[in-house]
């Protein structure tokens, strides 16, 4: 048996990392278990020749296709939108598109101003000073003072407009809309042992230069320098719980594929939306035949993604394709609830600079615009790099339906039942999602764009993973506490995007991140008694 | 990955289908996909696309009844129609696959007038462009809603 710790730390990605660093501070004996290993920035796709062949592959955004021994296979077959990640230390912010919106505060309060879902036991002005340590830590860059996003100090200058920019903003200044350059995790100037950005152009597949922040070269070293200890190759089974139905450490898979127990005080699961029900409902004990902390049935439950709308088109002007961070704008001109349109809720929208050679080929043939025969050649010259996109991220509400459990077949290398999904979007979503169409083809058109495809939703669209193991102040309704305890096992926390209790229209990650240290902090606070 | 990952029959339909996608064209002066080096390319690096290829190569041949080569035009058009349509998600892998070391060949990127590199390390240059385009948002101004 391995030596007790004082806190074991499931998953090494964005939440975990953060979570690590914040509690380091503590001295107490720290580990955390990551599935995967530390990631190699030299055999990173950007490296290579066949960079864009291999995001159909090695590089998917999806486990199921890119099956890595490090990952896990998901059964999505009963959802539009499939389930992608990536399981290394750094975990999903090693393969993401570094888009960094936070909620809004009014997302907090959805029941009370709209009636719909549940408020959430915490609001806006809680996070806040984690949003601002994340934001140092992570390293962001942007604009401040856009006037429809809650105000953010990013410590580097936003990425330049480039190419693509100015057409999506001449489009929208034509039609009267918010539009602001993003914030996003893209150094553009040197930054904590970062080099800037170079425009490799290929960001979401890992970052090269390292000028995308992931948290295996932002949290990570820092809390490695502190004391914590990371665990790569290990793959946790189960919690375990003592006769007095506290958690009492996990069994895991080393990297030798040995069973192990590692006993702890206090865990901590940050496996995302996905992982972490499906490690809690494969912990089944005569305590808690339903799984871990799922008192309330809600473990798995109110699964919510973002549906993503997504419509492109090609304009005569280049823009900036492969040459630039994907995304460089949002606009949250529809971000708010106006019952006029038809459904409660909004979107906030990101917008695409272009694709690379391969990538505008592969979709443009697949959409039929771009022709076999003759005329390939004349089409494509006229496509490629010429592509604009939006996509709107769509508020996903929380419906019991929408669930994660065990599949009873598929398992992972290691005999571990696999999650299965059941998702389904809902009516107000597609009306939304109708909405941001209509609204993306007005601004193609207001540039110009020709050529209009669309994605609705984008099938392997399913980055965020939240609301399966929701916080809230009643034990009956929610899964963890107001800081993030589960109301079952008192030294169980919780800290991934599975405690949303609900989505926002925007990515989740500088929210998910602002969580796990606030979550941090408040244990930190309460150490004298943090199990009553 | 060697050539053996397909028969010699799936290997020359590939290879018709290929140039049925990107034939040849002076006036661009590039290859077809069905060059002999980016036949080799696909061949080589097939990998985990090999399952899928097979599956889409012998749709094809059951669509043709033939080798496709040997159908005349109208034909080979009506097959390669029926293929797209019908052939699903092997189909969509067989075309990406002839797509994608096809746009990594040097002479199809020297036509379009793109470097000979991978992106790193010299990644590439990007002009700021026009700030002041912001300028009405910042005018028009706005607030976000209150919580």
């Amino acid at each position: 048996m391995n030596d007790p710790v004082d806190v074991l730390i499931i998953g090494a990605g964005a939440s975990g990392a953060a979570v690590a660093w914040s509690l380091a501070e503590t001295k107490m004996h720290i580990l955390c278990l990551e599935q995967g290993g530390w990631m190699n920035p030299a055999e990173y796709p950007s490296t290579g020749r066949d960079w864009e062949a291999k995001f159909y592959g090695d590089w998917s955004t999806s486990p199921n296709v890119r099956g890595r021994p490090e990952d896990y296979p998901v059964n999505d077959d009963n959802s539009p939108i499939k389930v992608v990640n990536f399981n290394a230390v750094g975990g999903s912010t090693v393969m993401y598109t570094a888009h960094w919106p936070r909620l809004h505060p009014s997302d907090f309060k959805v029941k009370t101003l709209d009636g719909v879902a549940d408020d959430w036991p915490i609001d806006y002005d809680a996070l806040t000073p984690f949003f601002e340590e994340n934001d140092r830590m992570m390293g962001v860059s942007g604009l401040s003072g856009d006037p429809l996003s809650p105000l953010t100090h990013p410590p580097m200058p936003p990425q330049p407009l480039g190419l693509s920019g100015p057409l999506i903003g001449k489009a929208m200044n034509k039609l009267g809309w918010h539009w602001w350059p993003s914030d996003t995790t893209v150094a553009t100037m040197d930054y904590e042992g970062r080099a800037r950005c170079i425009n490799l152009g290929h960001c979401t597949p890992a970052c090269a230069q390292g000028a995308k922040a992931s948290t295996d070269i932002t949290y990570w070293p820092h809390a490695i320098r502190a004391g914590v200890e990371i665990k790569t190759h290990c793959r946790v089974r189960e919690i375990l719980t003592n006769e007095h139905g506290m958690a009492s450490g996990v069994v895991y898979y080393d990297k030798d594929g040995v069973e192990q127990f590692q006993p702890a005080e206090v865990v901590i699961i940050a496996c995302n939306g996905v992982g972490t029900p499906r490690l809690l409902l494969n912990s089944v004990s005569s305590r808690f035949p339903n799984g871990l902390a799922n008192s309330s049935g809600l473990v798995g439950k109110n699964l919510m993604f973002h549906p993503y709308a997504q419509i492109y088109g090609f304009v005569k002007e280049p823009t900036d394709s492969n040459r630039a961070p994907p995304t460089c704008l949002w606009s949250k001109e529809f971000y708010d609830t106006d019952l006029s349109r038809g459904f409660v809720r909004g979107y906030g929208i990101q917008f695409g600079r272009g694709a690379g050679p391969v990538f505008e080929a592969v979709a443009s043939e697949q959409k039929g615009v771009l022709p076999w025969g003759a005329d390939h050649h004349r089409v494509f010259r006229r496509l490629n790099g010429h592509r604009l996109a939006v996509s709107a991220i769509c508020e996903d509400l929380p419906e019991e339906h929408n669930r994660v459990t065990l599949d009873p077949v598929l398992k992972d290398s290691h005999g571990i039942p696999a999650p299965k999904i059941d998702y389904t979007i809902s009516e107000n979503s597609r009306t939304m999602m109708d909405h941001a169409l209509a609204r993306g083809r007005e601004i193609l058109e207001a540039a110009g764009a020709t050529d209009i495809c669309i994605n609705n939703p984008i099938p392997w669209g399913g980055w965020h993973l939240l609301g399966t193991a929701r916080m809230g102040t009643d034990p009956a309704r929610s899964v963890v506490n107001e800081w993030g305890r589960s109301h079952d096992v008192k030294n169980l926390f919780i800290v991934d995007g599975s405690v949303f209790v609900t989505s926002g229209g925007v990515n989740p990650t500088s929210t998910i991140q602002a969580i796990a240290l606030y979550i941090a902090d408040q244990m930190k606070q309460r150490l004298a008694n943090l199990f009553d | 990955m060697t050539v053996e990952t397909l028969t010699a029959t799936q290997r020359d339909d590939l290879k018709t289908i290929a140039a049925m996608i990107i034939p040849e064209s002076a006036e661009y002066k590039v290859p077809g996909a069905d060059d002999r080096a980016i036949q080799a390319d696909i061949l080589a690096t097939l990998g985990r696309d090999t399952g899928p290829v097979r599956a889409a190569l012998d749709h094809l041949a059951r669509l043709a009844g033939k080798p496709l080569a040997e159908l005349d035009t109208a034909q080979r058009d009506q097959v390669a129609k029926e293929f797209r349509a019908t052939g699903g998600a092997a189909a969509a892998t067989l075309v990406r696959v002839v797509l994608q070391c096809y746009y990594r060949d040097d002479r199809v990127l020297r036509s379009l007038g793109l470097e000979l590199r991978a992106p790193f390390p010299k990644g590439h240059a990007l002009e700021q462009g026009d700030w002041s385009l912001l300028d009405p948002v910042k005018a028009r101004g706005g607030r976000l809603r209150r919580a």
